[in-house]
């Protein structure tokens, strides 16, 4: 008997469906065996976490207000990664979006209109983009490794903020707490359905994923993002210029990672704090490859991975799981998607040894 | 500057560059053998982690070097199971690494923290550790800075002299020609991962167990990731990394000298973006620099492997 490993001409359909679902099935289990070796009670952790949230509109309020900035910055890194662009900064460049729409707001505390918050919106994005715009400028004229680049850019944009938030924008009657003032009416999202914190960000990143669907299916553009990143030397004999494919992942995920920033801190959090998520930019590359890649299915797997905050939060309190749990169990979802995934592209055939290979 | 604040400022440097020298140094042998593992912060993170708690728990601090070598190892060979033999996308299996190490670090650390230890023993050899100047420097050093050192010249060595570092470079070069004369092309590969892991995990143990004797969720704080960034700097040569290293540690340490001499008045957080935007000015000067094409990465780095039937 030999174990035989041939790919599969093309991935197959069902089984890429699939996989994420057997992925966090298996997840789930190594979950249960973990709460038991931590001694949790492992049923009412599950409880807290997959049942709980939905039980009250406040709580479905919080997946979906925390689903939306993960949706968006999962899009926008699912384009780069489609064309082999890897934008691992997002964190940063949502920091970035922040700071940016902030400084808007900020400026303009003592004044009210309805043209501030779009101002801040725009700010949010071209903060996030500029963001981007380093790394990509790097790649695209030196060559750098964007991997690198775009991470340690997410450290400055951390110690930028809190140089901020400690320094020249702390609210002067704030008792000395690093944090900003509180942004006014005109800054602030407002809240789209009573009982719940749900505000236009919700709605946004839906429409954020069809877009983001008819660029990659139906445009031109689309079409040489996923030639560029399945068949690289076809696109360059094509004649793709590899750069415009560089400069346009960097600068749709960065701008997606500021809007994300700029919707947390007008939104749930109303100022500039020094820490402004929990690591969204780097859940969000869990999202992407959860949802393939795909707008629709990161729609879906941003949603998975807010219960999993908010879920996670829950199983805090009430079963003193502790705060990292989140975050190992995301880690471990995305090592059984990958593993996972081999099924969908290769054929595992139990021969015998004797068998003529064709 | 006089002798007695050169020589602590030296010393400094020297702790600040070795847990970079560890994790860079195993993954310059992993990236030689054609593997990119993006997860060293990650196992950095397992190493520290563990061997922190094989200390508190065994008070030896050789057990908890090597627990702390072990825990890298072991999460390298979850990369390798998945990249080597499932053939994974090796870059999003090395961020998965690296997401599942913070977790889990820190979900196992939430009870050592606050918990002191003893900081590793110094050398300290009577006539020699208290010359003037290089005494302290020399032979006033713990364990794992000498152990650095000697794996630093082994893998020169190895590499450049040794049968079979020509193998594993021969793997990292031209992955079907050194299967088709015969060579595991995999298993070379499962062995440069894991040697790689558990130097990520010593220089994990070099920050918990040596240079801040205490657990700190995170506390690597990006170290592995400019590791990585040394690989690249060094071309892939042990020498250069060695020379890398404690550049970086040097920088890192004159901000925090400048910061703490009260002679320039910027804020402490600009000075810590030092080392990360140095990260960054380095990568593009030999990216762009005139002997760009001389420093070629290994031809296979990153490219997945499966012997043709």
């Amino acid at each position: 008997m030999a174990i035989r490993i041939e790919k599969r001409a093309a991935a197959s359909l069902p089984l890429l469906y699939a996989t994420p679902l057997l992925a966090l099935g298996l997840t789930l289990l190594a979950g249960v065996v973990l709460f038991l070796a931590l001694g949790v009670d492992a049923g009412a952790a599950l409880y807290h976490i997959f049942i709980e949230p939905f039980e009250t509109l406040s709580s479905i309020g919080e997946v979906l207000i925390k689903a939306a900035p993960l949706v968006m910055i999962g899009i926008g890194l699912a384009i780069g990664f489609r064309a082999n662009v890897w934008n691992i900064g997002a964190e940063g460049q949502l920091t970035l979006g922040a700071v940016a729409s902030g400084g808007v707001a900020l400026a303009f505390w003592h004044e009210t209109g309805v043209w501030i918050f779009p101002l801040m919106v725009l700010a949010g994005i071209l903060g996030g983009m500029a963001w981007a715009a380093i790394p990509a400028f790097l790649k695209a004229r030196f060559n750098v490794n964007e991997i690198l680049t775009s991470l340690m850019l997410t450290y400055v944009a951390a110690l930028f903020l809190s140089t901020l938030v400690y320094g020249p924008w702390k609210d002067p009657q704030g008792f000395n707490f690093p944090q900003s003032r509180m942004f006014n009416d005109s800054e602030t999202l407002s809240l789209l359905v009573e009982g719940t914190r749900i505000h236009a960000g919700v709605p946004a990143a839906i429409v954020i994923a069809l877009l983001a669907y008819v660029l990659l299916e139906r445009t031109v553009t689309g079409f040489e993002i996923r030639v560029a990143g399945l068949a690289p030397a076809a696109a360059r004999h094509a004649g793709f210029r590899e750069n415009r494919l560089v400069w346009l992942s960097f600068l749709v995920s960065g701008g997606l990672a500021g809007l994300a920033g700029t919707l947390e801190v007008a939104g749930p959090i109303g100022q500039l704090v020094p820490v402004i998520t929990p690591g969204y930019g780097f859940t969000a590359i869990i999202v992407a490859f959860l949802g393939r890649l795909h707008p629709i299915g990161i729609l879906a797997s941003g949603l998975l991975m807010a219960l999993t905050y908010v879920g996670g939060e829950n199983a805090q309190i009430a079963v003193g799981l502790p705060r990292a749990a989140t975050g190992m169990f995301q880690g471990l979802l995305l090592f059984f998607l990958l593993a996972t995934d081999f099924l969908a592209r290769y054929r595992v055939r139990i021969a015998a040894r004797a068998e003529a290979r064709p | 500057m006089t002798a007695d604040l050169l020589v602590p400022m030296f010393v400094t440097v020297i702790g600040a560059a070795t847990p970079l020298l560890f994790a860079a140094l195993g993954e310059l042998v992993t990236e030689r053998s054609g593997v990119l593992n993006l997860g060293v912060e990650g196992m950095m993170l397992a190493g520290a982690v563990t061997g922190f708690g094989t200390v508190v728990a065994t008070g030896s601090h050789t057990l908890g070097m090597v627990a702390a070598a072990v825990a890298g190892a072991g999460m390298a060979l979850l990369f390798a199971v998945l990249t080597l033999s499932l053939l994974a996308n090796q870059v999003a299996t090395g961020l998965a690494l690296t997401i599942f190490g913070i977790g889990l670090s820190a979900l196992i650390g939430a009870r050592y923290v606050g918990t002191p230890i003893p900081a590793m023993p110094k050398l300290d050899l009577p006539g020699f550790t208290d010359l003037p100047v290089l005494g302290p420097i020399l032979f006033g050093q713990d364990a794992l800075v000498y152990l650095s050192l000697a794996a630093t010249a082994g893998v020169a060595w190895f590499l450049s002299r040794s049968r079979a570092g020509r193998i594993l470079r021969a793997c990292g070069e031209s992955d079907i020609s050194a299967h088709s004369i015969g060579y595991h092309v995999i298993r070379i590969r499962y062995l440069a991962v894991l040697f790689g892991g558990a130097l990520s995990g010593l220089g994990g143990a070099c920050l918990s167990l040596s240079v801040t004797p205490m657990w700190i969720e995170g506390m690597t704080a990006g170290r592995g990731w400019i590791a990585l960034a040394l690989v690249a700097f060094a071309s892939w040569r042990p020498g250069r990394l060695l020379a890398g290293a404690y550049l970086f540690g040097g920088v890192t340490i004159i901000q925090l000298y400048l910061q703490g001499s009260g002679l320039v008045q910027i804020p402490a957080q600009v000075m810590n973006m030092l080392p990360y935007l140095a990260t960054i000015a380095l990568l593009t000067v030999i990216a762009g620099g005139a002997w760009r094409g001389r420093l070629d990465a290994p031809a296979c780095l990153g490219k997945p492997f499966s012997p043709p039937s």
